[in-house]
């Protein structure tokens, strides 16, 4: 059962409760440690900071298209959706959950990456999430990583996107591993101009990771679409041996080799042979998708 | 403590390896054999190319060595900080040397890390946390971020930051405070080839670091939650 096509839910704009519940089949979610069991993080109140009852990411399982999947989505509008030592313990135990009874899983990623407030708790909480996904990985069970919410993800989460087995982004997303705030912060405007959306989108954005081969779908801003993606790439895991970690050694360095002196994306997108670079920005992922097409090759 | 002084501590028998652009290549000899050393030095930035040249000899290693136990050696400031390594996906490419690192170990690799100089962030949760456990010296400098910088994007006042690092191993930077927190299963002061003898031929199944968290009383949730997640029923 699918919403009617013209009852577009916008990703971006919905809550990570609201992501759940439009990704996944109708009345199929059932929460792990709800806000009810308040699994608070201990150390906001030090801090004087208010606790979320969820700390700020929602857990649990239901099915998608009828198959079981686990899900974790984080809620963006707590502390950035970063991760603190209760909300990384809540992924990593969806994660190896996950391996036990080898279902599938949906990560929706919306993170500044470590909760500075949490530090060196926090640091170790993101690599345990990373080990986690590495686990389910070696194992050949299914992760996919969904970004197109507000606070993109950055920082330590984004090293776990690109563990995932696919991401699907919408051109809302953004995904980088420093933000362009602190690039600005640390090496000065000319180097980042994080106020200047245009040059953070094209240089972060959806669309530019879609078209380097980082993420492996560009939706639209509709949770159908992102529902669509994620049913697609759960049946299609990506093993890790060998020949993928070549081909994708080989890749990185071709990217180098291509991209590594171009100063701004719209040289990167006109090298890669598309045609008026330009104007990629202004276009609805439809017509940006057959726009691309030739040029960036099949997913 | 430099490079060289390290190497020559920890493999007696002999070493060799070549530092390129701050990239540390090479094997070291063991008691039981020739190992794999990686890593970074000069508290390195790194960037694409460091992380490229990483993952090169790490598959290097799967194809050529098998079952060659890896050693990374963990000396970064954090992953560089430019917008060319952002437009370029550096977190793909920092990815990437984890993805290997997760495939060498599915092929019978031990992989231990150990921070000697600097272990920030970015470049420690890549080319270090990922092994199999993460040691340190005494006086490497292991943290997520200055208190500074921590400050300036928190809010919280630096005095306030600097008074809870005192007591507290959330914000203390430093190998004691993730020695309590789980993160590092021990520290080598000394003998660091027995040191490095023992990590090699010790037994480790999956991430012990909650346990070891709780066991230390630095980290007494995370154990507890991620059990209770794995295995609660989903109610029907």
């Amino acid at each position: 059962m699918s919403l009617p096509k013209d009852l577009k839910h916008s990703y971006y704009e919905a809550s990570a409760r609201g992501r759940i519940l439009g990704l996944l089949d109708p009345g199929s979610f059932r929460e792990l440690l709800p806000p009810q069991e308040r699994a608070v993080s201990p150390h906001l109140q030090i801090l004087g900071f208010p606790a979320a009852f969820d700390d700020g990411v929602i857990v649990g399982g239901g099915s998608l298209n009828g198959k079981p999947v686990l899900i974790a989505a984080q809620e963006g509008a707590f502390m950035g959706g970063s991760v603190g030592e209760v909300h990384g313990a809540k992924i990593t135990g969806l994660l190896e959950r996950a391996l036990a009874e080898r279902r599938g899983v949906l990560l929706l990623l919306e993170s500044g990456g470590v909760r500075l407030h949490e530090a060196n708790c926090a640091l170790i909480a993101v690599s345990e999430i990373m080990r986690a996904v590495l686990e389910l990985r070696a194992a050949g069970v299914p992760c996919i990583g969904l970004i197109g919410g507000t606070n993109g993800c950055f920082g330590g989460m984004s090293l776990v996107a690109r563990l995932c087995d696919a991401i699907v982004m919408s051109e809302e997303g953004r995904l980088g591993l420093s933000g362009p705030e602190v690039i600005e912060t640390v090496h000065g405007v000319e180097e980042f101009d994080s106020r200047d959306r245009a040059l953070v989108w094209r240089t972060v954005g959806g669309k530019h990771r879609y078209l380097l081969r980082e993420a492996d779908r560009l939706v639209d801003d509709d949770i159908q679409a992102f529902r669509a993606a994620a049913i697609e790439l759960l049946a299609q895991p990506k093993k890790l041996d060998l020949a993928t970690l070549e081909q994708e050694q080989a890749k990185l360095n071709k990217r180098m080799t291509d991209f590594g002196a171009c100063p701004d994306a719209v040289e990167v997108w006109s090298k890669m042979g598309i045609p008026e670079p330009k104007k990629l920005s202004l276009l609805d992922a439809a017509a940006f998708l057959s726009t691309v097409s030739a040029a960036r090759g099949t997913p | 403590m430099k490079l060289d002084e390290l190497l020559n501590a920890l493999f007696p028998q002999g070493h060799k390896v070549t530092i390129t652009n701050q990239v540390v290549i090479g094997a070291g000899k063991t008691k039981t054999g020739e190992i794999a050393v990686l890593g970074t030095t000069d508290h390195a930035y790194i960037g694409v190319e460091h992380a490229l040249a990483l993952a090169a000899e790490i598959i290097n290693v799967i194809k050529n060595h098998p079952g060659r136990a890896i050693l990374l050696l963990v000396d970064t400031q954090g992953q560089r900080l430019s917008r060319r390594d952002e437009l370029l996906g550096i977190n793909g490419f920092l990815a990437h040397v984890a993805k290997c690192l997760e495939f060498a170990r599915s092929r019978g690799h031990k992989i231990v890390s150990l921070a000697y100089g600097e272990a920030v962030s970015g470049g420690f949760l890549s080319c270090g946390m990922v092994a199999d456990e993460t040691y340190a010296l005494p006086d490497a400098q292991v943290r997520v971020m200055n208190l500074p910088a921590m400050s300036r994007v928190t809010k919280v006042p630096l005095e306030r930051l600097k008074e809870l690092s005192k007591t507290s191993p959330v914000f203390a930077p430093g190998v004691p405070s993730f020695l309590t927190l789980g993160g590092v299963a021990g520290v080598w002061g000394d003998s660091l080839s027995e040191k490095l003898e023992a990590a090699l031929g010790k037994k480790t199944a999956g991430d012990k670091r909650r346990e070891l968290g709780l066991a230390h009383g630095g980290r007494l949730l995370a154990h507890g939650v991620s059990k209770r997640v794995r295995e609660e029923k989903l109610a029907g």
